[in-house]
């Protein structure tokens, strides 16, 4: 078992968003900004790397039949105690992610990853490969709120970047800019991976 | 508040796919075909109705008189799963095709974000009595039938078009969604 195989796995080769497309709502959602990327994105990795290490050490106790349910109840205890971490400390995020924070027991990310990969795998590996995810699903996060932060509001993470005079595309925050930001970064991806693989005659 | 003011605000105004990012996953996965959108429509508006009635009467009488409403979210997970399992087995005996058609996304309407969120937005809300929870879920329902029953009717066609091979599937699909999210913004002044 190679730990960085393992991590990079998720960030690149089965990124969530980009290569499985599970997952969409929060990209959508919380994606106003960059700063909002990072949140949401650490909040499901934590969930994520928890619950697959919990799932992972209960998986041989589990009968097949009761497996969602058993599933379902570890991931959203974790969101519980994520949620309350959160309203804590960081209240402010807490206000601006709002609906979003307890929708990530139904990430399809997380109970995905529990099903295919926890089930079957030993704790180190499926921790590390929560995290991999998490982290995968986070630069997503990040990159599309960046795009939309910076043709929408001018800024990123927060801080003015582009000259005043310049034109604000204020769709780009607005809901169809989620849409559309997504979809053009899609296309801009098989694009690239299509001109990588063309030689070998792929598709 | 007003129940047909909820009701339209559901349905259009703050529709759940298109301005509030809940059920994308079914949005983008179920859209290829109008029978099978509308099939699941169906489903998820059953399940979103049910689970809104059943959740704030467990919310209110059970986990409010108690005292443990930090547990709403596994309480309405939990709910609503055993919902799904009810009618996926009601499908599974009345409309075998249909049942076949949806595969597996009628399991997932479990982990459709559209349902919990109704839920949770039905507690969340200030001074909503059951009647206006129900209305709620059901506007929101209707409004999910109706943003995939329209994307699927796009895709139909789009499907046959020449369109570049870069943006085959899932992105021609965002871009669409998008166009139809502006048609969306001008229902933003109705209420």
């Amino acid at each position: 078992m190679n730990p960085l195989k393992i991590i990079k796995n998720g960030i690149l080769n089965e990124n969530p968003t980009f290569v499985q497309v599970i997952g969409m709502c929060p990209v959508l959602a919380v994606t106003t900004g960059a700063v909002n990327g990072v949140g949401m994105g650490l909040s499901t990795t934590a969930v994520l790397a928890c619950s697959n290490l919990f799932i992972s050490l209960i998986r041989k106790a589990v009968p097949p039949k009761a497996r969602i349910p058993a599933f379902v109840v570890v991931i959203s205890s974790f969101v519980t105690i994520v949620q309350f971490l959160l309203q804590a400390y960081l209240p402010d995020l807490n206000a601006s992610l709002g609906l979003f924070i307890p929708l990530i027991v139904v990430n399809c990310i997380i109970l995905a990853r529990a099903e295919a990969y926890a089930s079957l795998n030993g704790p180190a590996a499926s921790f590390l490969d929560g995290i991999g995810m998490g982290l995968g699903f986070t630069l997503a996060l990040i990159i599309v709120g960046s795009v939309r932060e910076i043709l929408g509001a001018g800024a990123f993470f927060g801080m003015p970047i582009l000259h005043e005079d310049f034109p604000r595309t204020i769709l780009m925050i607005l809901p169809p800019g989620a849409f559309i930001t997504l979809g053009l970064l899609m296309a801009l991806l098989n694009h690239l991976r299509g001109k990588g693989t063309s030689k070998g005659g792929a598709e | 508040m007003n129940i047909f003011v909820i009701f339209f605000s559901a349905i259009l105004v703050n529709n759940f796919v298109m301005s509030r990012f809940l059920g994308i996953c079914p949005f983008l996965g179920v859209s290829k075909r109008i029978e099978t959108a509308a099939g699941m429509g169906v489903a998820v508006t059953f399940v979103m109705t049910l689970a809104s009635a059943v959740t704030f009467i467990v919310y209110k009488y059970v986990l409010a008189a108690m005292g443990i409403e930090y547990l709403y979210n596994i309480a309405f997970i939990l709910i609503i799963a055993s919902l799904v399992q009810l009618v996926e087995m009601f499908i599974k005996k009345s409309s075998p095709s249909l049942y076949q058609a949806l595969g597996v996304y009628l399991p997932l309407i479990t982990t459709n974000c559209a349902v919990l969120g109704v839920t949770v937005i039905n507690i969340q809300e200030e001074g909503f009595t059951f009647i206006d929870a129900v209305v709620n879920g059901l506007g929101g329902a209707l409004g999910f039938t109706l943003a995939i029953v329209l994307l699927a009717g796009i895709r139909e066609r789009t499907e046959r078009n020449d369109i570049p091979k870069a943006f085959k599937g899932f992105p021609i699909t965002l871009v669409t969604a998008g166009l139809m999210s502006i048609a969306f913004l001008g229902f933003q002044g109705i209420l």
